[in-house]
């Protein structure tokens, strides 16, 4: 029961982790942009829904009204300050969105106060196996949530015309830009879903754990490992490898001790590259 | 050519003006008692610098109204000069060097938090610049030997114990089993070494020992392993975040412990945020305004939660109540002294033997207040839903009767 326990708890907690993921892995594939700020975009997104919350609204009701504020300070950002470093090397982009992040961070402690606070949805609690496995009803609802999103999000990209036009800058920018697709719409169209994407997990974060203003990098982090171990562009690889971090990080954490629940999922990422270099270089003995 | 003449008399002036203002400014000048302090008023611990700064004004003006300060038989009055620390320790450390040497301030008061604590104390050890704090409570603080550091809080070994005592009196004296989930900071492993002491004193048993890592707000993984081992006592401590997690995931998995304690409670406004949820958790606390100790300046603690609360608004949280006390011990040690030379105030600092609204105040040799115990309140709330902490140990200081074992969920 323990281990089902762990398991679900795992899954349930990689699934949100994997929709902040999606979105790194859409606009780093596009942009070719690794995003720093991902993770206090999503915690500002969790201050939209608090405050829903604070104003007598159901923070549930975050997850809509979140992503669509998000999605517009998602452009504007793009607008000021990524426009100008899309094209140039990997690290002047991760410089500005470091500095993104920074300026995030101290914006929304001067504006919020840095209390930790969180939004009540008072969705109770399901018991399973004769009580033995207990999920938060709010767990699952951020689960379902992010599922519907991403659903969404994919069969957006499939069949609209703007989903079209980012998945073929994806592929070459240049090629895109010859055949008539507007490149620098496609981008500021990338950042805003992106950031809209971290509005919903904010909001959903807000609801089943706490919000801070310093507490983004985290959430950084854990969707950058999770890309790294998907590949770019791999949607089920994402959704796989952030349920499969959150049950191994669930069960690191039960077996060894909680000291080590870190540890252990850094552990595997290096594992995980070690075998991919490993994999890479029998490719290249064959090649030859 | 002209112009360039006028604009460098106008700016050797400004320099000249600016460099006499920073001399006046120094230490004890005409009838100020200048002290310095760097205080979070932005950052990660800005409500807690701002809870800090708040009492210490509150202190300033009572003292001030109320005759000040006599020193060789004349009155002074006490001014404090403020930098914002940002909450960052190396920032805290320059700010402490730059009060002593460019500001020439020759006594400090305390920054918020132990690790900046620890960042300034090497500092004003090194320029022998007394410094009274009342947000560092770490215990690494009082080894190392400072001789010009005086806290007038409980250590933070002495958090939690006072719990594990309360456990083991409610089971007629015999050893309990307890379960332990600390944040890895230096604070929270501070209060975790005062459990294990105290679960040693009384032959009781550890069943989980977690560490909780500093980023990640989920402790399901501990709270599953609660629920299999039954302990009869839970702690919990890693500051506001760790109070509303532990609180938060506690009721949504419905876990089931006969007695909860935790720190930061009140800094994280739980019975506000987590209304009912919280009820019956424990929670360890240097201040309460029932206490009943007494001072000439803030009468008790009642008196000071309603004076405070009309000038800023809110109740006072106990980060601002040992704030106003740390200027109380200054003001005595000062007119002990008789003097404002730095070791003879020193000296009376460390003779100091007091009783303020805030508690006894009597320093160790290592700095720490060893007069004062800790006290646990209890979240208590009635049926409409409004919740109260109310003080149940130590038994002398009691306003209410402990609830124990805490009902479970389904009978709540």
């Amino acid at each position: 029961m323990i281990s089902v326990q762990a398991c679900l708890d795992g899954i349930l907690l990689g699934i949100l982790f994997a929709l902040i993921a999606y979105g790194m892995a859409l606009q780093w594939g596009v942009m070719n942009i690794i995003n720093i700020a991902q993770g206090d975009l999503v915690i500002l997104g969790g201050y939209i829904a608090y405050f829903m919350y604070l104003y007598g609204i159901h923070p549930a009701w975050g997850v809509i009204v979140a992503p669509v504020i998000m999605y517009f300070v998602g452009i504007v950002i793009y607008k000021l300050v990524i426009n100008k470093v899309v094209d140039r090397d990997l690290f002047i982009s991760i410089l500005a969105t470091f500095g993104i992040s920074i300026l995030f961070m101290q914006l929304m402690n001067f504006a919020f106060g840095a209390d930790v606070v969180l939004a009540n949805s008072d969705y109770g609690t399901t018991m399973l196996f004769n009580n033995n496995v207990v999920l938060p009803n709010s767990k699952i609802f951020s689960a379902f949530i992010s599922i519907l999103f991403a659903i969404c999000l994919v069969i957006y990209m499939k069949k609209s015309k703007l989903g079209r036009a980012i998945r073929a800058t994806a592929q070459n920018a240049r090629a895109a830009k010859i055949l008539g697709v507007d490149t620098e719409k496609v981008y500021a169209a990338t950042f805003g879903i992106n950031a809209a994407l971290c509005g919903v997990a904010g909001a959903l974060i807000s609801i089943t754990f706490t919000i801070h203003p310093y507490m983004g990098l985290p959430y950084t982090i854990r969707s950058f490992m999770i890309v790294i171990v998907a590949g770019l562009g791999n949607l089920p690889g994402v959704a796989m490898s952030g349920m499969g971090l959150g049950v191994f990080e669930e069960f690191a954490d039960y077996i060894l001790g909680t000291e080590f629940r870190i540890g252990s999922v850094f552990l595997l990422l290096v594992l995980i590259l070690v075998y991919r270099r490993f994999k890479l270089s029998r490719k290249r003995e064959y090649l030859k | 050519m002209r112009l360039n003449k006028i604009l460098l008399s106008f700016i050797s002036a400004l320099v000249i003006l600016f460099s006499t203002s920073i001399a006046s400014f120094a230490k004890v000048v005409g009838d100020k008692i200048i002290l310095g302090a760097a205080i979070s008023l932005t950052g990660k611990y800005s409500s807690n610098g701002v809870h800090t700064q708040n009492g210490y004004n509150m202190a300033v003006d009572r003292i001030n109204s109320m005759g000040g300060v006599k020193v060789g038989g004349k009155t002074y009055k006490f001014d404090i000069i403020y930098y914002d620390d940002e909450s960052n320790p190396k920032r805290a450390a320059q700010l402490a060097e730059r009060l002593i040497s460019q500001d020439g301030v020759e006594f400090m008061l305390g920054p918020y938090s132990s690790g900046l604590t620890k960042a300034i104390a090497p500092v004003t050890e090194k320029y022998g610049v007394p410094m009274v704090e009342a947000n560092g409570a770490s215990r690494s603080l009082f080894t190392k030997g400072y001789k010009y550091l005086f806290a007038v809080l409980a250590p933070a070994n002495l958090y939690l114990d006072v719990a594990i005592d309360l456990a083991v009196e409610k089971n007629n004296g015999k050893g309990v089993t307890v379960a332990m989930a600390f944040e890895q900071d230096a604070f929270s492993q501070d209060v975790r070494l005062g459990v294990l002491d105290a679960i040693k004193r009384t032959g009781s048993k550890k069943v989980i020992d977690d560490k909780l890592p500093k980023e990640l707000n989920d402790m399901a993984a501990t709270l599953v392993k609660v629920k299999q081992m039954k302990p009869d006592v839970l702690v919990v401590s890693g500051h506001t975040k760790g109070a509303l997690t532990a609180i938060r995931q506690i009721s949504e998995m419905k876990v089931d412990v006969p007695m909860l304690a935790m720190t930061h409670c009140d800094a994280a406004k739980l019975s506000k945020q987590h209304g009912k949820n919280s009820q019956y958790a424990l929670c360890a606390s240097q201040w309460h305004k029932t206490l009943t100790y007494k001072d000439d300046f803030f009468k008790d603690g009642m008196t000071y939660d309603a004076d405070f609360t009309k000038e800023f608004g809110y109740a006072p949280p106990y980060q601002a109540a040992e704030s106003s006390a740390a200027l109380l011990v200054f003001k005595d040690a000062f007119e002990r002294a008789n003097s404002f030379d730095q070791k003879k105030v020193r000296d009376a600092l460390a003779a100091t033997n007091m009783q303020t609204f805030y508690g006894n105040i009597k320093f160790a040799e290592g700095g720490q207040n060893v007069d004062k115990p800790m006290v646990l309140f209890q979240v208590m709330c009635d049926d409409a839903g409004k919740c109260e902490n109310k003080v149940v140990a130590p038994t002398k200081w009691a306003s209410a009767k402990l609830i124990h074992p805490i009902p479970s969920w389904s009978e709540r």
